[in-house]
């Protein structure tokens, strides 16, 4: 979009207008996430810039909400409870989603259509619909409050991803390599681990990735179907968020906005490597 | 394997066996390498690979079907489900089927009501009755609550009288003679003389781990009715059967050494003046003659009576019966209905009064709200997407970046950066003050309310729609524009009638995805939200957690669940399931 040299001066003013508009909206986008990191390191316990902190005073930001989330219990247990559910469920979700996305991408499925959009539907339904719906039969079958429970659950929401991406990748890949492999004398398993699933690998991270967000990111479903035992981070952030609400949850979003920097990056990379498997070139 | 697949020393199953297999037989069906019709071995080979597609799918398909599907068809089967009433009270509801709807009913129906309490505050169930009735009309909890400490004073009258008249009506031994089936008392005969050996064999034991070892566990055999009482005195037997259940399996105790409680005396009486008994010619047919003889001239106080007299006058009320009655049937609309703010009772189907008419507010809240957000979407993201799709590859791919990071940002992370920012001393706030906008004291409200939802919800919510705008509009050719420029129309003219339709699909894919993820919204609305800006999730979430109407709860859902796939099947319809893309 560039400004042709016989534009008007109307068309140049609009051209900037818009411009204008638009890094205002980009703003938008950026600023509360940017904003909340240098609160988190503010020294008081304030939600706002002290005139210190604005004075870019050393003095006025410390560590301190840092060190009570790496000190204060309650944190730790969140954190450890969300680091034992969030690998459980992805790795659930990433083995039978990919299975599952490898038996879809056959030239002859029957019900395909029904398929799909049964094993897509936990990412349909709103997801407090699908909390209340896990809360009365997880309450049933007595799973409601138990670790097994909240990692089902997990596993379930992630699957659409898992599927979603790991199908893309196989949309691209050239089945008389399959063959080709048979014909070698490889037996289906050997070829699944030999021949697709190197090709496939990165869709299967990135759904992998997708499934782990997903469940470290969960809220709602974790609230009902979890006990007291499975308060993962965002959990606590939750509580946090509604009842005392400190900077240390400051702290955890900073940390948590690193973490997602560096996910995207990983989905990124792995997604041009794909691209340049297939011999698409990166766009 | 060299001589194996040496082509002429192979007789076996081979392409070039059977095409001369197939010249041989030239007419008749085409056969294939082993021989069978082609049709068959084709079929058979699909078959096969339908199978194993199916065998790869099947392990998730099950998982799914029951760690999602089974959860959400409970909760469709909840909003229907309504049996507590008909299984905590049988005798009542069969009773009500006579009712005229106004006048309080007659004695029979108290009768039933007694029996049916009894059993069910034995059992603890009236509470839970009570909490379910109290949804429907307000105050029937309490009044279950308090008749059922009241339940053990109901035939005491006729105990006494009974017992007066003879003391064998006292002794358990009696009613088991009268009550108990002759096998059943064969059996507990048997059990009892098991349970002395088993408990002499322990005391006799010389250590601790031996005696534990020899303990007698086995419960009593369930007790059951002879066939003559269940003639002659069907009344009496049906409750004495309840109170030989509840006493094996609520106290663990045996019938056989139980006095039966004052209900069953009432039972007996009832059935004496109905002019049964006669029939029972069993042991103690005598007692029985006497008992039958004396009851004319009992002293006798109503069921009806004891109720609207002792326990609570509000069993008086009509309002109470109508609702046994209105919610008697096994599966109910009573829940779809009041999600709609309309109400079951005795008369038929009523508005809720005017000042609880809360959810077709709250459903038109969740509406206004999501569409709201929704325009928002449309407003900023329009021009993002229009910006990125028509600039070079590089540079777009870097402001794609400023559209991606919210997207992965968890979505705490970013109602807590709302959170802080529009608090009445937060950050937003503080810069309107400092510019001069605001007064310092009359700062704005911007949080805890609908302003605050829309505001953190459209940042929330804008990637969604960016992402597929973008996607579309990146697939617009420019030169379209450019020749409808070349032929006079003016910049507005030709961005109007040439660009704009084209970029419509974008917008109904992205506002569809907006709008069905805004309409079920629970967390960010529950943070920023206060009382005015909460969606009709977040009552769901009340109704689960703190008020314990699970059904209204699970009727609320299906709503919301049935709005929502309607949305979907039209983003299918109009995007493709296929065509979702993750960034």
């Amino acid at each position: 979009m560039e400004l042709p040299p016989y534009a008007t001066t109307g068309e140049r003013i609009w051209f900037y207008t818009f411009r204008v508009i638009c890094g205002l909206i980009f703003f938008f986008l950026i600023a509360p996430i940017l904003t909340i990191i240098p609160l988190s390191f503010n020294a008081e316990n304030f939600f706002t810039f002290t005139p210190g902190m604005l004075a870019l005073d050393p003095d006025a930001y410390s560590m301190r909400h840092y060190e009570d989330f790496f000190t204060n219990s309650q944190w730790q247990t969140a954190l450890r409870n969300s680091i034992q559910i969030a690998p459980a469920a992805t790795l659930l979700s990433v083995s039978l989603g990919t299975l599952a996305a490898v038996g879809l991408s056959q030239s002859h499925v029957p019900a395909r259509r029904a398929i799909m959009a049964i094993l897509i539907s936990p990412m349909i339904v709103p997801l407090i619909i699908s909390a209340a719906g896990m809360y009365f039969f997880y309450s049933r079958i007595g799973l409601q409050g138990t670790w097994i429970g909240v990692v089902l659950a997990h596993a379930a929401l992630g699957i659409p991803f898992v599927i979603i991406t790991v199908t893309a990748t196989l949309v691209g890949f050239d089945n008389s390599l399959t063959r080709a492999s048979a014909n070698l004398g490889a037996g289906p398993v050997r070829t699944f681990f030999k021949v697709q699933m190197p090709l496939i690998l990165p869709g299967v991270i990135s759904g992998g990735l997708f499934a782990f967000i997903t469940s470290f990111d969960e809220v709602v479903v974790v609230l009902f179907v979890g006990s007291a035992g499975q308060k993962t981070l965002p959990w606590q952030m939750f509580i946090g968020l509604r009842e005392q609400i400190s900077p240390t949850i400051l702290a955890v979003a900073t940390i948590l906005v690193v973490i997602s920097i560096a996910l995207l990056t990983t989905v990124e990379l792995l997604r041009r490597r794909s691209e340049r498997l297939r011999g698409l070139s990166p766009s | 394997m060299t001589s194996a697949t040496d082509p002429d020393a192979y007789t076996g199953a081979t392409p070039d066996n059977a095409i001369r297999d197939a010249d041989r037989a030239e007419k008749g069906p085409v056969l294939a390498a082993d021989g069978t019709p082609l049709k068959a071995s084709l079929a058979r080979s699909l078959r096969v690979q339908k199978l194993r597609a199916l065998g790869l799918i099947a392990p998730l398909l099950i998982f799914i079907l029951v760690t999602f599907i089974a959860p959400i068809a409970d909760m469709l089967f909840r909003s229907v489900e309504n049996q507590i009433v008909s299984e905590t009270l049988p005798r009542t509801v069969q009773e009500l089927e006579r009712w005229d709807g106004e006048s309080v009913p007659d004695e029979e129906t108290f009768r039933a009501l007694a029996a049916d309490l009894m059993i069910a505050t034995e059992l603890k169930n009236h509470t839970r009755l009570g909490s379910r009735l109290n949804y429907e009309t307000t105050g029937i909890s309490s009044l279950f609550r308090q008749t059922g400490r009241d339940m053990d004073e109901v035939g005491e009258v006729y105990l006494d009288q009974f017992v007066e008249l003879d003391e064998a009506w006292e002794e358990p031994e009696t009613w088991m003679t009268l009550m108990a089936s002759d096998d059943w008392l064969t059996a507990r005969d048997q059990w009892a003389t098991d349970k002395e050996e088993a408990e002499a064999a322990q005391d006799a034991a010389t250590t601790a781990e031996e005696a534990i070892a020899l303990e007698f566990t086995t419960p009593e055999p369930d007790f059951q009715l002879n066939q003559i009482s269940q003639e002659a005195l069907p009344r009496t037997a049906s409750i004495y059967r309840q109170f030989a259940q509840v006493i094996q399996s609520e106290d663990e105790d045996s019938p056989a050494e139980e006095e039966p409680w004052a209900i069953v005396y009432q039972a007996l009486y009832e059935d004496l003046t109905a002019g049964r008994g006669e029939g029972y010619d069993g042991e103690i047919a005598g007692l029985l003659t006497e008992a039958r003889e004396a009851v004319g001239s009992f002293e006798e106080v109503p069921v009806r009576e004891f109720f609207l007299e002792e326990v609570d006058e509000d069993w008086a009320d009509p309002e109470v019966w109508g609702t046994i009655e209105a919610f008697s049937s096994p599966y109910t609309a009573g829940y779809f209905l009041a999600s709609a703010d309309f109400q079951l009772t005795p008369q038929g189907i009523e508005r809720q009064p005017e000042d609880q008419q809360i959810y077709g507010l709250l459903f038109q809240r969740t509406m206004f709200m999501s569409l709201t957000i929704m325009f928002s979407c449309i407003v900023l993201g329009y021009p993002i997407a229009f910006l990125l799709s028509n600039l070079p590859v590089r540079t777009s791919n870097l402001l794609l970046i400023l559209v991606l990071l919210p997207f992965w940002t968890s979505l705490l992370v970013r109602t807590s950066a709302w959170k802080v920012l529009l608090q009445q001393q937060g950050v937003i706030n503080d810069i309107l003050v400092w510019i001069g906008l605001v007064a310092d004291n009359n700062r704005l409200e911007l949080i805890n309310n609908q302003t605050g939802t829309i505001i953190a919800m459209t940042h929330i919510l804008l990637p969604f729609m960016i992402l597929p705008l973008y996607s579309v509009m990146k697939t617009i050719p420019p030169y379209y524009v450019r020749a409808a420029k070349s032929l006079g129309a003016t910049p507005f003219t030709a961005f109007r009638r040439v660009y704009f339709p084209q970029s419509v699909p974008g917008i109904g894919a992205g506002c569809i995805l907006v709008f069905i993820l805004a309409i079920g919204y629970y967390i960010t609305p529950e943070l920023v939200g206060g009382t005015t800006g909460t969606f009709i999730s977040n009552r769901i979430a009340y109704h689960i957690s703190s008020s314990l109407n699970w059904g209204l709860a699970a009727a609320l859902g299906s709503i919301l669940l049935a709005l929502v796939l309607v949305l979907y099947y039209l983003y299918d319809r109009i995007v493709g399931i296929d065509n979702v893309s993750l960034g």
